[in-house]
């Protein structure tokens, strides 16, 4: 065993059983669902309470031990992924909805809640919470403020960072800090956005209060089929800019759509090239409105079929199809790899018809479901990872689609964060100044560089190492399309 | 006033020599966008940075509900853009003169009676420039809608009142205005208004705006209908106001030039506390206002100590908002743990700390 024994028995006196240190125990731990990467922790803390979270951080700022915060480990990028000679602190058994306030229309919580459950506890209020990432029944309220977790519901309800209005942030020294605030704006410099979505490098969040939005009155679901991918991508713009803002905004291509279908039997239009999943809620009298006009413009784009859910029984099939999208991929390969870029929407099309391109030159299928109205991509790249070098094809493919992401104006990572899987290409979307920024702002949190050391930011070191090898590929990716 | 047509004008590389000289010599900056807002915060006493002519609305394009602005590009002009494509800035910024700009607006993250129901500024907040303390220009965020990639320094500049840096452009999301709006007047006491909203939590109303002063009780419903509006109104009763005199009310209290406002005489405190807390203690100390759903509250002219102790016993804060009383601090005070954070966090972005010294907290 690596670790220290003095550091072993005073966690011990912190944690009792709540540590773990046989290899048998940790190794249970050893990847977030970014599985490709793993690293079995050398110590697994299992806190029950605050004191104790403050006290095992203490412990491992004395004894200069790295520390990485994990909740249920539904991560896509690594962000919990143990690191060498560390102690991996899991959350989820801190896991007590501590209030539901329903007139302030608040809920506080424990990192550990799960996402859904937030919303269970809410639901007798007519109350819910609005960010609603796929794995929303098991990931934790904790690890969505560390990724800034979003959802299908984003664009009209926004992603974590827009539905949490306090944290309680524990420091390596175990100070307890409140950020933000439950009241209005907080005094000073509002850290909040800046602890959101900084994948644990900060500090270790130990309380999350939540706004909760009241249920909507009427819910409509309108599919639309479409013959053509770039249309139904252009379909997406043409409703946004007539002033629709739709709680949901989905598409599928044909690959998906079909493999969704297979998995599901939800009804999809099996002769469809693409489709879109348009949901409307709101007033009833808004609704059948926006929805009457969402028919029209959807018709004028060109959609080849269009067919409104009858009740909340089809609409939940629907749903279900787009839902379980990534598994049904999943057994059209024996593995994926599942990207996240996010771009302008106006170049939904030009960026599809691209990766489209990109399939055929790396010889790998590639299927698209994504986040339309955000314009977040999720390309699963499909590959066989018992294939000699499909692996690294795979990634390499995938590192292309996120450059020609940022050659649109857009972002490496939409919701799925950088962890270990991005630290490339976060190298060509910052400058060292931004970079040398972000490894100052982490020493202003963390002086010793013991929290989730080596994630979310790419030493210069690393990005002159991915920037030679780019230049060696000898082209700018995407080069038709204009670059700011 | 009318302003003639002037060019749009990047004024980047002067303004990173200004800085820069500045830091050489050890001279604080004070940032002036449009000075409309020179009262809020602390007093800076340093040499003025002006960056009103930083001007030019650099892309929008409505489909994307995105747009990108230099930080001296005046808010009017930025508001008459998107009313011409029906869209709006969903927080309502006050703008405290014609001059204001969206830098302005951002630094000092000020929101109006919106942000009740559509959040804060931060929210709206996609990307930014950002010239720091050293002369630096970086580059955060972008303009799409999630972007999880490095720590989101862009929306932490809201509020920031400048102490990190010079905004030099900023990308905002914005949002379809609504299609339709319906204010009404009700006649009630406060403790009947801050009853009304508890009671209206849990009916599912499109209630975006309220403001309460006088005994009198002004809401604000935006909906996508008339018809859907119109059955709003009829059950929450009292007088609906034509929409010029909503327009124009919405437009006082956003500006504090509502009567209510009017009749401070030496300081004016805004309250930040839960909606709900019990009003009787406001009302005793003084005049008392509130909006936002009763999460911001106004009182006038009481002493300080009065005013901190009523927002803390209601689980909030206080801010001398408008006027001097001599003491050394404006904003409430923050954990000594909290500060030094903030402190650090600012050093990365203003190492020699030249500007804004001192406009947030005296050693901030």
């Amino acid at each position: 065993m690596a670790a220290d024994e003095r550091l072993v028995s005073d966690l011990a006196a912190v944690l009792g059983p709540g540590l773990l240190i046989s290899p048998d125990a940790c190794v249970a731990f050893e990847c977030d669902a970014l599985t490709a990467h793993r690293h079995p922790p050398d110590l697994v803390a299992l806190p029950t309470s605050v004191e104790q979270v403050r006290e095992t951080l203490r412990l491992c700022r004395q004894h200069r031990v790295p520390v990485v915060a994990r909740g249920a480990g539904t991560g896509l990028s690594g962000g919990a992924l143990p690191v060498p000679g560390g102690l991996l602190l899991v959350l989820s058994r801190l896991d007590r909805i501590l209030e539901v306030d329903p007139v302030r229309a608040l809920a506080r919580v424990e990192p550990g809640v799960t996402n859904l459950a937030v919303s269970e506890a809410a639901a007798p209020y007519g109350l819910y919470y609005a960010p609603d990432p796929s794995s929303q029944v098991a990931c934790t309220v904790g690890g969505n403020v560390a990724e800034n977790s979003g959802g299908v519901h984003c664009l009209k309800y926004g992603l974590t960072v827009h539905n949490v209005v306090e944290l309680q942030l524990v420091t390596l020294g175990g100070e307890l800090l409140t950020v933000g605030a439950d009241a209005g704006d907080a005094p000073g410099l509002n850290l909040l956005s800046l602890v959101i979505g900084s994948e644990g490098m900060l500090g270790v969040v130990v309380e999350v209060t939540v706004r909760l939005l009241p249920l909507p009155r009427r819910v409509e679901l309108l599919l639309a089929a479409f013959d053509d991918v770039g249309r139904c991508a252009d379909a997406v713009g043409t409703l946004i800019a007539a002033g629709i803002v739709p709680a949901g905004l989905e598409m599928m291509d044909a690959p998906a759509l079909r493999a969704a279908e297979a998995f599901a039997g939800c009804g999809y239009p099996l002769h469809a090239q693409a489709l879109l999943l348009c949901e409307i809620d709101g007033l009833a009298a808004d609704v059948e409105q926006d929805l009457a006009r969402t028919r029209r413009l959807l018709e004028q784009a060109g959609a080849t079929g269009l067919q409104v859910a009858r009740d909340a029984d089809e609409r939940r099939r629907l749903w279900s199809g787009r839902k379980s999208a990534f598994p049904a991929v999943g057994r059209l390969a024996p593995d994926y790899y599942c990207m996240d870029g996010t771009i302008p929407r106006r170049h939904l099309a030009a960026v599809l018809a691209r990766i489209d391109e990109l399939s055929r030159e790396h010889g790998l299928a590639v299927a698209n479901v994504f986040h339309a109205g955000d314009g977040n991509l999720h390309p699963l790249i499909l590959f066989d990872a018992g294939k000699a070098d499909e692996l690294q094809r795979a990634e390499r493919f995938g590192a292309e689609i996120l450059e020609a992401c940022v050659a649109a104006g857009g972002t490496v990572t939409g919701e799925h964060g950088v962890g270990v899987e991005k630290l490339g290409p976060m190298c060509s979307q910052f400058d060292t100044g931004e970079l040398e920024a972000f490894h100052a702002l982490k020493r202003a949190f963390d002086p010793d560089g013991l929290l989730n050391p080596g994630k979310a930011v790419p030493t210069l070191h690393r990005c002159a190492e991915y920037g030679a090898m780019r230049v060696h590929a000898g082209r700018l990716p995407f080069p038709h399309l204009p670059r700011f | 006033m009318t302003t003639a047509a002037r060019p749009d004008a990047d004024l980047t590389e002067l303004l990173v020599d200004r800085v820069r000289a500045a830091t050489t010599r050890g001279t604080a900056l004070r940032i002036v966008g449009g000075d409309t807002k020179r009262w809020y915060g602390r007093r800076v006493e340093a040499e003025p940075l002006a960056v009103a002519g930083h001007t030019g609305v650099l892309r929008y394009d409505p489909a994307e509900l995105v747009l990108t602005a230099r930080g001296g590009t005046p808010l009017v002009e930025i508001e008459t853009l998107l009313r011409a494509h029906g869209q709006h800035l969903p927080f309502e910024p006050p703008s405290f003169g014609p001059t204001a700009t969206i830098g302005g607006t951002i630094a000092t993250g000020l929101a109006g009676p919106g942000r009740v129901a559509r959040g804060p500024v931060r929210d709206q907040v996609l990307g930014a420039r950002l010239l720091t303390g050293d002369g630096r220009v970086l580059r955060f965020g972008g303009e799409v809608m999630k972007n999880v990639a490095g720590y989101d320094v862009s929306r932490l500049l809201a509020g920031s009142l400048g102490v990190l840096g010079v905004i030099l452009d900023v990308s905002l999301k914005v949002l379809p205005a609504p299609v339709a709006t319906r204010t009404v007047r009700l006649e009630l006491d406060s403790a009947g208004a801050v009853e009304w909203l508890a009671d209206a939590a849990h009916r599912g109303l499109p209630l975006t705006a309220s403001f309460y002063a006088d005994k009198r009780f002004w809401l604000r419903f935006d909906g996508a209908s008339d018809a859907g509006l119109d059955g709003v109104c009829a059950t929450v009763g009292g007088e609906t106001l034509a929409n010029a005199a909503a327009e124009r009310l919405w437009r006082d209290v956003r500006e504090q030039q509502h009567p209510w406002f009017l009749q401070a005489q030496r300081r004016l405190w805004r309250l930040h506390v839960p909606p709900n807390a019990d009003i009787r203690p406001f009302d005793s100390a003084g005049a008392c206002a509130f909006e936002w759903h009763g999460a911001q509250r106004w009182l006038v002219d009481v002493d300080r100590d009065v005013a901190i102790e009523i927002a803390r016993e209601a689980g909030g804060h206080a801010t001398l908002f408008r006027g001097e009383d001599g003491m050394p601090e404006v904003f409430a005070p923050l954990p000594p743990a909290m500060l030094d954070l903030q402190r650090r966090v600012k050093r990365v972005f203003d190492p020699a700390g030249i500007l804004n010294p001192g406009r947030l907290y005296a050693t901030l």
